[in-house]
């Protein structure tokens, strides 16, 4: 069989011997094909990631009808603009207003909205993160560069084992004559997890 | 294979931090899928594994579990996967 990984130079780690033997024992008992594994890796490099939730958030703040229905029932509205897949059942649409600021964590593992926001990064994923979210919230806000008026309230939604939340931020002062795509390209991944206020 | 060879970038961010991971990524997701079984089957063993040793790397959780599920279906026998793991020298 050809080598499709390449040269490695330096000798394997024994998490790459792990991996490797993982995708080669289930490949020839045919369990999974290296084309299934190719696929979803090209899908969550290349289409899926906040590219997509900048898009349902932008679609919300110009059409108010559209945002009552993310908020209503998340999964539903994200699926009118095509978007939906693995970890997007019960996506839950959590809005900033002037008086409340949603973040969200998963403190067990990583629960993520994937077809929103792709993959989560590695901090999002780290036990620092994971634990002082739901303990200091402000605090951690403040260290990652986010600055929460103390007369707003901070809500933490940590991530269960069927929901996956999306936070909608609140439109930027001055983009009343925005198109969708201008309004898009505002949109970071960092606001629709709760750690930045566009 | 654009997968296995490039490091995936995306809004100009690594989506994996090195190929393996994409691949353990996409065995997970096939596992799951291959067997009918819900996503949650996965999850439980990713926080247990979590759990079990915080400290170590998130993707090394992530192979426990996957080895974990692995194993509970039946699909390949820790003997199998270590005495695997020990022939691959590329």
């Amino acid at each position: 069989m050809t080598d499709d990984h390449g040269h490695h130079p330096t000798p394997l780690t024994d998490v790459e011997r792990r991996a490797r033997a993982l995708e080669e024992l289930l490949t020839e008992k045919g369990v999974v094909s290296p084309e299934f594994i190719d696929s979803v890796v090209e899908a969550y490099a290349q289409d899926i990631g906040p590219m997509n939730g900048a898009r349902v958030i932008a679609r919300a703040w110009n059409d108010p009808a559209y945002k009552q229905r993310l908020v209503d029932d998340g999964t539903a509205a994200i699926a009118e603009l095509g978007f939906g897949g693995p970890e997007g059942d019960h996506i839950v649409a959590v809005e900033n207003t002037p008086s409340v600021h949603n973040v969200v964590v998963c403190t067990l593992c990583s629960c993520y909205p994937w077809p929103v926001l792709g993959l989560p990064p590695n901090w999002y994923k780290s036990p620092p993160y994971r634990s002082r979210m739901v303990r200091e919230p402000r605090t951690l806000l403040r260290e990652m560069g986010c600055e929460v008026p103390d007369d707003v309230e901070i809500r933490v939604w940590d991530s269960s084992a069927e929901v996956r939340y999306l936070v909608v931020p609140e439109r930027p002062a001055g983009t009343e004559g925005a198109t969708e795509d201008e309004l898009a390209a505002m949109v970071t991944r960092h606001a629709m997890i709760g750690v930045a206020r566009p | 294979m654009a997968g296995a060879t490039a490091l995936p970038r995306e809004n100009g961010e690594l989506v994996f931090d090195a190929p393996s991971q994409g691949r353990i990524f996409g065995l997970a997701l096939g596992v799951v899928r291959a067997r009918g079984i819900d996503w949650e089957e996965f999850r439980q063993r990713l926080m247990a594994a979590i759990e079990a040793d915080p400290a170590r790397q998130y993707y090394e959780s992530w192979i426990a579990a996957l080895d974990a599920l692995v194993v509970d279906l039946g699909l390949a026998s820790a003997e199998e996967l270590e005495a695997r793991a020990a022939r691959i020298d590329r």
